[in-house]
């Protein structure tokens, strides 16, 4: 007999994001509101990503579909984050680091020749563990993507700045002291910002690396609520290693881990398994998958 | 800048591609070749004084070059003389300096509460600030007069006496080795002190714990864990001090006594290679003039490679701290 | 075993006195070393101040400067003053932003590689180059051919501060968090952009207060003037042309003067100086305490 979900969120009450469950149960997935389109955003096949002689992640195939949640999970070292870093070539900023195997992103080859990441980084964005506003004002940091793609105009950077903000659920925190440095913000306020900051330059995807693991479970909260009112508009793909979180928040789950060779002494991350949040919880077909959700294992 | 695309579209080619920005490049190589002026100029320094050096070293010879005899009129220009007194005024520096300086960053490091560490800092940095034309002002107007009383008392009283005599007997002045040397010292203690106080400051906390834990006291301590780990870094430091000292131009040559001469005699007036060529340049011309840019070519030489002994030498052991 | 055992004796005096002693007096030769470098500060300071200060006066930092044989009272150091204002200005308005730009390639674009390595060590080495051999080196290069000139004095401040410069520059550079330029990469920001937008203002503070040191210390150098400005006495207020004077070459000049009115210039003239020198250091001070405050 499943236990009732102590966090089924109808109203914004701040509920604590529930411990672990105990052995031999799983987290009970919620139903969530189905905006996706069936659209292809993102179709990796076969990719194995290095950093320098270390293969991080081996042979790892999957596809990010437009308008849903998509959540990385697995226990830490199995490379969760590297495919994360692939999507928007930040890994490219990393000495060494090379992609193999094929990534696309709406039918165009992410890492083909003349691709710029620089573009790539305009239309896919990031959000990341620790936030980290820039020693500006809550305003400029806001306007800072904007500003890089361009747009000088006061008016419409204001506007600008209000919407992001109301979508990052911070405006009516903020409004009154937009010129104020944003490293006077809260740790879940800052992460907001970075989300609004983020969301500023109207991307397609917004990748999120871990993004509650720094905060409190009432930031949380706050931010997982953002994110379902947001998904609507845009793809997210967020890498957590809070359970509980990816059956609140996400329409499909992949499920990475670690692959041990005993001959080489050698681990690399592997893709598991991955579907629909519901199915990956409540009926895993992977015995690695069932001992992890089910928290005897990870 | 909406990218949401309809849906099944897929995103055309040129939407991910983007030839880099003229801006962008340019800045890379404005601040690369900032970078590589600092090699340019090393290289440049090197064959441009030479060449001008040139008509001296083929006027002098090979032993030329290593005699100690400079007498423009007799167009003899052996720079050993001054070698001498550069090497003999930073050697007095150095001796003075390094017990002041090393005392000093223990006492920052190991004795002194933070609280109370920035105001000496301070304090030594303020040593820094003197221009070294004021320390000189200051030497020959000031110091010099002061000193050749105490000079010739001690001068008069070791006469005779076989070591001791030779070194700090007659003949004395004001203006010698050794105010010079003092000087120095003065200007060379805060470079010192500040770069043994960084080395110090890499050694783990662990093994100062580790000496405490045994019961030894804080000398014990900096003999056993401390001076093991920074010895290598405070000799560098050390070397880069020399190099500073020897370098020092100004404040030499308005103090040390300007008549070029080999002797043991601290007390006594001599020359060293920066305050001749300061000195003299004005008015030589030709040979003459060669001659000084010569000694400033050894100088050079002989400061990069003490420079560069010492920069490694304290980079390795920084290195070996951080990663022990 | 014995039926009784004797309890061991637990020893907390002091340890044996010969090392209690020694490390006292060990602490006491600190502590001596530290007091007696502050007396020549102190000495130095207190002659510059009591012998300057007489000196110093609206007419002393304006006017002509007169004849060595002429007493204190009449003339002053005006041109020395003008001198030294502008050609540490160009000095500095040369080797900032070469020296800030080169510190950008050595931590944002060289960061390990082999090259940026070479570069910074001899940087390193650089700031060990006698202040003199950077003033024959200008000489060679530049004074033959063009004459003494202002200019020739500033080209060669200009190359004792750049490495002084690019190394604490870059060091404030470095002090920067990887999360910041991070979030700006993510946004789309090319290198060049994050550097100039995000990594250059939040270390602007260390490196303004930085520049001030290197200033400071090329205003009070004299050695590399000596070959490049030709000491003289009079204001040219063109620093590219024409021979040039700067406080420190006319403390050096009056420093040998047999007259007493030359020398009392001198200290008025080292006492400007060492008030320059002051109020940049405290005003690195000031920037340093007020604008690194880097992130939580």
């Amino acid at each position: 007999m499943e236990p009732q979900d102590p966090n089924v969120v109808t109203e914004r009450q701040a509920q604590p994001a529930a411990a672990r469950p105990t052995v031999g149960v799983t987290p009970s997935v919620q139903d969530l509101p189905a905006t996706g389109t069936g659209n292809h955003v993102f179709d990796a096949n076969g990719i194995s990503i290095y950093y320098s002689a270390f293969r991080a992640v081996t042979d790892v195939s999957f596809s990010i579909y437009e308008n849903e949640i998509t959540a990385f999970i697995g226990p830490s070292g199995c490379g969760k984050t590297t495919v994360l870093r692939s999507l928007n070539r930040m890994n490219d900023l990393i000495a060494g680091a090379r992609v193999e195997g094929d990534v696309r992103y709406r039918d165009a080859p992410l890492y083909g020749p003349g691709v710029s990441p620089i573009a790539v980084r305009r239309k896919i964005g990031m959000v990341f563990q620790k936030p980290n506003p820039f020693p500006k004002s809550i305003y400029d940091n806001i306007a800072y993507g904007p500003r890089i793609n361009g747009i000088r105009n006061k008016k419409q950077l204001d506007e600008i700045v209000e919407k992001s903000l109301r979508q990052g659920a911070l405006w009516d925190e903020v409004k009154h002291r937009l010129k104020t440095s944003a490293l006077g913000l809260s740790g879940g306020q800052a992460q907001r910002l970075c989300i609004a900051r983020t969301l500023a330059v109207e991307p397609d995807v917004v990748l999120m690396d871990e993004p509650c693991s720094a905060l409190d479970p009432i930031a949380t909260s706050a931010i997982e609520d953002l994110m379902k009112d947001i998904k609507s508009q845009y793809t997210i793909v967020i890498v957590t290693h809070n359970m509980q979180q990816a059956t609140r928040v996400s329409d499909r789950t992949a499920f990475f881990s670690v692959l041990r060779n005993e001959k080489s002494d050698t681990r690399t991350g592997v893709l598991v398994e991955y579907g629909q949040t519901r199915q990956i919880f409540e009926d895993p077909h992977d015995p690695r998958t069932q001992a992890y959700v089910t928290g005897r294992m990870g | 800048m909406s990218t949401v695309t309809q849906a099944g579209q897929a995103v055309p080619a040129s939407a991910l591609t983007e030839r880099r920005p003229f801006g962008d490049r340019l800045f890379q190589i404005l601040a690369l070749a900032a970078g590589l002026l600092v090699l340019a100029i090393l290289i440049l320094i090197a064959i441009t004084t030479s060449q001008q050096s040139a008509s001296w070293f083929s006027s002098q010879g090979l032993s030329g070059i290593f005699s100690a005899t400079w007498n423009p009129s007799a167009n003899k220009f052996g720079p050993m003389g001054f070698v001498y007194g550069t090497a003999i005024s930073s050697l007095i520096a150095i001796i003075i300096a390094v017990p002041l300086s090393l005392g000093i960053a223990l006492l920052l490091t190991e004795v002194v509460p933070r609280r109370w560490s920035r105001p000496i800092v301070y304090l030594v940095d303020l040593l820094a600030v003197v221009p070294s034309v004021v320390w000189g002002l200051w030497g020959i107007l000031v110091l010099a007069p002061w000193l050749q009383k105490i000079y010739t008392s001690i001068g008069s009283g070791v006469k005779g006496v076989p070591v001791i005599g030779s070194l700090f007997g007659p003949p004395v002045s004001g203006a010698s080795f050794f105010t010079a040397g003092l000087i120095l010292a003065f200007m060379i203690t805060p470079i010192i002190t500040s770069l043994s106080r960084e080395v110090i400051a890499t050694v783990p906390a662990i093994d100062r714990e580790g000496a405490y834990a045994l019961g030894a006291t804080r000398w014990e301590m900096i003999r056993g864990a401390v001076w093991p780990h920074s010895q290598s870094g405070i000799v560098g430091s050390i070397l880069l001090g020399l190099g500073r000292a020897m370098g020092e131009t100004i404040a030499a040559a308005l103090v040390i006594g300007s008549s070029v001469q080999v002797t043991s005699h601290l007390f006594a007036p001599g020359d060293s290679m920066p305050a001749v060529i300061a000195n003299e340049f004005g008015e030589a011309s030709g040979t003459f003039r060669a001659g000084l840019i010569g000694l400033g070519v050894l100088l050079f030489l002989l400061t990069i490679i003490i420079n560069v002994v010492a920069r490694g030498v304290v980079a390795r052991s920084t290195r070996r701290s951080r990663g022990a | 075993m014995a039926a009784t055992t004797q309890r061991p004796v637990v020893d907390l005096r002091e340890p044996a006195s010969w090392r209690k002693t020694k490390n006292q007096i060990m602490t006491g030769l600190m502590v001596l070393a530290m007091l007696i470098i502050i007396v020549p500060l102190v000495f130095v300071l207190y002659t510059v101040i009591s012998k300057g200060a007489g000196i110093i006066s609206g007419q002393f930092l304006t006017a002509a400067i007169p004849p060595n044989v002429l007493p204190a009272n009449l003339g002053g150091m005006g041109p020395a003053v003008v001198g030294t204002l502008e050609i540490t200005a160009l000095a500095s308005v040369i080797a900032i932003p070469l020296g800030v730009l080169g510190a950008i390639y050595l931590n944002e674009y060289g960061k390990k590689n082999v090259l940026a390595r070479i570069i910074g060590f001899m940087a390193d080495v650089m700031t060990g180059v006698p202040s003199i051999v950077m003033g024959l080196f200008i000489f060679s290069i530049f004074t033959l051919h063009f004459g003494f000139s202002g200019l020739g004095g500033a080209l060669a401040l200009a190359c004792l501060m750049l490495p002084l410069i690019i190394r604490s520059s870059q060091e404030m550079l470095s002090l920067v968090p990887d999360a910041l330029r991070e979030g700006s990469y993510a946004l789309g920001a090319s290198r060049a952009r994050v550097t100039v937008t995000v990594v250059l203002p939040t270390a602007i503070g260390g490196i303004v207060s930085g520049c001030l040191l290197a200033v400071a210390r090329a205003a009070g150098e004299t050695a590399p003037l000596l070959f490049t400005i030709l000491t003289v006495t009079s204001t040219n207020t063109n620093v590219f042309s024409g021979a040039n004077t700067a406080l420190p070459a006319q403390i050096f000049t009056n420093a040998t003067s047999p007259y007493n009115g030359a020398q009392a210039r001198a200290w008025g003239a080292a006492l400007t100086l060492i008030v320059i020198a002051f109020i940049l250091l405290v005003g690195a001070r000031i920037i340093t305490a007020r604008f690194t405050r880097v992130g939580r």
